[in-house]
């Protein structure tokens, strides 16, 4: 349970990070958190009375991999705009051209 | 107006976690416990560690889908990076002696790691994702020592590698399809080989996917548009 | 025997991988080919769908709440046509397309043909743990082809979208964890007879977490900020299958779940909140779009209004009378089906405009009457189902949600439905008073593949014709 209650706080401040941060890799790092913060919550709910138990195990490597592939599609779309435009945010809304 | 947008969006989270935190605390006793339906099985898995038998038998199907997804997130990082992607150069820069010669006496010794956590995931933690990170870590120090050139973007042998374990996963899903079977269906006894099989697919390709995930990554310094 | 749901899902992952490996132009004809197929089994699926069968699957051979269910009723049946209907033109559009301008080309059919795969395993999927799985495959999918030009425009737009799309599955997983935490399975039908209305807190919470990430990524009504850059600023065909498709995709896992699950949490408050916001997105994505200079990015706008509608459908199912909530179920399957086949058809129609004249400016579309009548009249049908005139697809769909309202007596609902359809027609109405103008405005009007034009106007004809023979497809949905 206390693996729970610490997946939803993660969750919850990278869910606010993801918003509030302009920093295009800090978001990348607030979108980890929270997802790992979900992945604690789906084990430690699944064990709360002590017995061990393979499916949330399984389904959490299941996430971690799809976590992984995503951060790193992120990754490459960040340095991609880095590279175009100079810099690690979001550009400012122009008139459409 | 910033500073209220942040309160606003702190309060809200912090709401969150105590509403969230006191639900969880009043749950009571799940009506339906899988541990045990695992443990009845697991006989019949053809593996005997439970994460393995649900992650590759019980649970394959979402395995399948999940090698999707990183290809998919490959192919994504391959067109996103356009013409910036480090394809077959060689690191530049002064290539250190010590850490060449550590990179070529560790190399061999990454492959036999992968390779026994590969059989290891049949009765221990372990198996094809675990192995193939562990390649992908090989061939990243290879290249990161500046011994190994970066994979090239084209290349027909690369792209069978990167593919070869995902379709060796949906032919052994597909066969039993053609004899009246569900999907992914495996025969008890042949359960174990068959396991091992898609496994030893996976982590080769993983381990090259895994590494083009890295070395694929849109280049540092700016390129001329293409 | 075949199975026609296992290869719904096999079939396109497996020529996906093999157009990676075969590169672009071989791999656009092999994919036509499956897709083809997929056609064919998803028709095979439907008709068995409407004789009043619905169809299971048992991955690995391990039934539920060990293994992962896969199934075919009305409601997946319809969305797989959808699919694989609009896919087929748009994969002869897309190859006509990228043999004129090849900016986009080099992983489009691998992308495509995951993105088909994840949607089929996504409407054929019984547990909402794979659900999550399929979802986010979906959704990397969708960028990964967001940014396939590579330029600065559209990668900010992917990496937007990307984030939205994030958080969105990331709430969803959280409530998949509650579930779990609080039942102890992820299979749906498992789940359905645990929830009852005195379930505990966390359930109520999944629920809304479930929910709320989903509208993220449907782009409803306040969360619809990534969608018009997105749709907007991607190549035509990609833009073509994301508004027509990947949309209705989380809108149709919303109602899965609404339906099959959270009916007996739901409040009914929660439901009106839903449809007061499709309101919103309904009055806001029209007169946005009216106010846009390029097609395309009013085009994308269309697509924010016409999801409001489709979200209405929560106030008229929820705690209703039985028929009220039947007419609110079709008159949605209707609006996805016909908004589907309408918005890929104007996609296609702007993506001609573009090849041809080089730009997209409503102001400068004068003259192309002329030149390329086939594309105009695609427009003018399509805009023709977006406005709700008889007797297109999207009448019907008025029509049904319209009577829903009424029988459940929440006429307030009728209001929001006309103020929508006049302004839907103000902005149909721009395009086309531009498009008629005689005085050509465009330098340039280059040749074209013969291909391109055909397939737009196809799409725009089916999303009428499917009004004609909406019994048919009300069939297949109606069956339990």
């Amino acid at each position: 349970m206390l693996f729970a209650l610490t997946g939803i706080v993660l969750f919850a401040g990278g869910i606010a990070g993801m918003i509030l941060q302009s920093h295009l890799l800090r978001k990348i790092m607030a979108f980890n958190i929270f997802g790992s913060g979900a992945f604690l919550v789906l084990v430690g709910l699944g064990q709360r009375d002590g017995q061990i138990d393979p499916v949330p195990q399984a389904m959490v490597l299941t996430g971690i991999v799809v976590s992984v592939a995503a951060t790193a599609l992120a990754l490459a779309l960040a340095r991609r705009l880095l590279n175009l435009t100079g810099e690690m945010r979001f550009p400012r809304e122009g008139p459409d051209d | 107006m910033k500073t209220l947008m942040r309160l606003l969006v702190l309060a809200g989270c912090a709401a969150f976690v105590a509403v969230a935190g006191m639900a969880m605390l009043v749950l009571p006793e799940p009506p339906i416990r899988l541990a045990a339906r695992v443990s009845a099985e697991l006989g019949n898995s053809g593996v005997k560690h439970p994460v393995t038998a649900v992650l590759l038998n019980f649970r394959g199907y979402d395995t399948l889908l999940e090698i999707a997804v990183l290809l998919l997130a490959l192919l994504g990082i391959a067109t996103a990076a356009g013409g910036d992607a480090v394809t077959g150069r060689r690191l530049h820069g002064n290539p250190q002696a010590f850490l060449q010669s550590l990179a070529r006496l560790l190399a061999p010794l990454m492959v036999m790691t992968a390779g026994y956590l590969l059989w290891a995931g049949s009765h221990r933690p372990g198996g094809a994702f675990q192995a193939g990170a562990v390649l992908a870590a090989g061939i990243v120090l290879l290249y990161l020592s500046g011994l190994l050139p970066a994979p090239a973007g084209p290349s027909w042998l690369l792209r069978l590698g990167l593919v070869a374990g995902f379709l060796v996963f949906v032919a052994v899903t597909a066969v039993p399809l053609f004899s009246g079977g569900q999907l992914l269906q495996y025969p008890p006894d042949m359960a174990g080989a068959l396991i091992l099989l898609i496994e030893s697919g996976l982590t080769l390709s993983l381990g090259l996917i895994l590494a083009a995930l890295f070395l694929w990554l849109p280049d540092e310094h700016e390129e001329a548009e293409e | 025997m075949i199975d026609p749901l296992a290869w719904l899902i096999l079939l396109p992952l497996t020529w996906a991988a093999i157009a990676f490996l075969l590169g672009p132009t071989r791999g656009g004809r092999i994919a036509q080919a499956g897709i083809a197929l997929q056609l064919v089994l998803a028709l095979w699926i439907a008709t068995e769908v409407a004789g009043g069968s619905s169809r299971q699957h048992a991955a690995g051979g391990w039934r539920a709440p060990l293994g992962i269910e896969l199934l075919a009723d009305g409601l997946s049946a319809i969305m797989l046509l959808l699919a694989q209907a609009v896919a087929l033109p748009l994969a002869l559009y897309a190859r006509a397309y990228f043999t004129d301008h090849p900016a986009g080309i080099r992983h489009f059919w691998p992308l495509a043909g995951f993105l088909l795969a994840a949607m089929n395993a996504l409407f054929l999927s019984a547990d909402v743990f794979n659900l999550y799985v399929t979802l986010e495959l979906v959704g990397l999918a969708a960028v990964g082809l967001v940014a396939s030009d590579s330029t600065a425009k559209s990668v900010a737009a992917a990496l937007r979208y990307l984030f939205a799309t994030l958080v969105g599955s990331g709430a969803y997983l959280l409530g998949v964890a509650l579930l779990y935490g609080t039942y102890g399975t992820v299979s749906l039908s498992e789940l359905a007879p645990l929830v009852e209305d005195a379930a505990p807190y966390a359930t109520l919470l999944a629920a809304g977490l479930m929910v709320a990430g989903l509208m993220l990524k449907t782009a409803l009504f306040p969360f619809h900020f990534w969608l018009p850059p997105a749709h907007g600023g991607a190549p035509s065909p990609v833009s073509a299958l994301l508004s027509a498709l990947v949309i209705k995709a989380s809108f149709y896992l919303v109602v899965r779940l609404w339906l099959g699950l959270l009916m007996p949490v739901a409040p009914p408050a929660a439901a009106q909140l839903v449809g007061m916001l499709g309101t919103a997105a309904i009055v806001w994505g029209s007169v946005m779009a009216l106010r846009q200079p390029r097609l395309k990015m009013l085009i994308a706008y269309s697509t924010v209004a016409q999801i409001g509608y489709l979200f209405l459908f929560f106030p008229l199912a929820t705690h209703t009378a039985p028929d009220a909530a039947q007419s609110a179920l079709q008159g949605a399957a209707m609006q996805a089906v016909s908004h589907g086949l309408a918005k890929a058809a104007m996609f296609g129609a702007a993506g001609v405009v573009i090849l041809s004249t080089g730009h997209d400016q409503v102001a400068r579309l004068g003259g192309i009457t002329s030149r390329l009548p086939l594309t105009v009249f695609t427009l003018a049908l399509s805009g023709v189902t977006l406005m709700g005139l008889p007797p297109s697809g999207g009448f019907i769909a008025k029509w049904l949600l319209i009577d829903g309202a009424i029988s459940s007596g929440q006429w307030w609902w009728v209001i929001a439905m006309i103020a929508g359809g006049l302004l839907t027609a103000a902005y149909v109405f721009k395009i086309l008073r531009h498009a008629f103008l005689e005085k050509e405005q465009s330098a340039t009007f280059r040749r074209l593949p013969r291909m391109l034009e055909w397939p737009a106007f196809a799409l725009a004809l089916a999303s009428l014709a499917i009004g004609l023979r909406a019994s048919d497809l009300l069939r297949v949905l109606g069956a339990p």
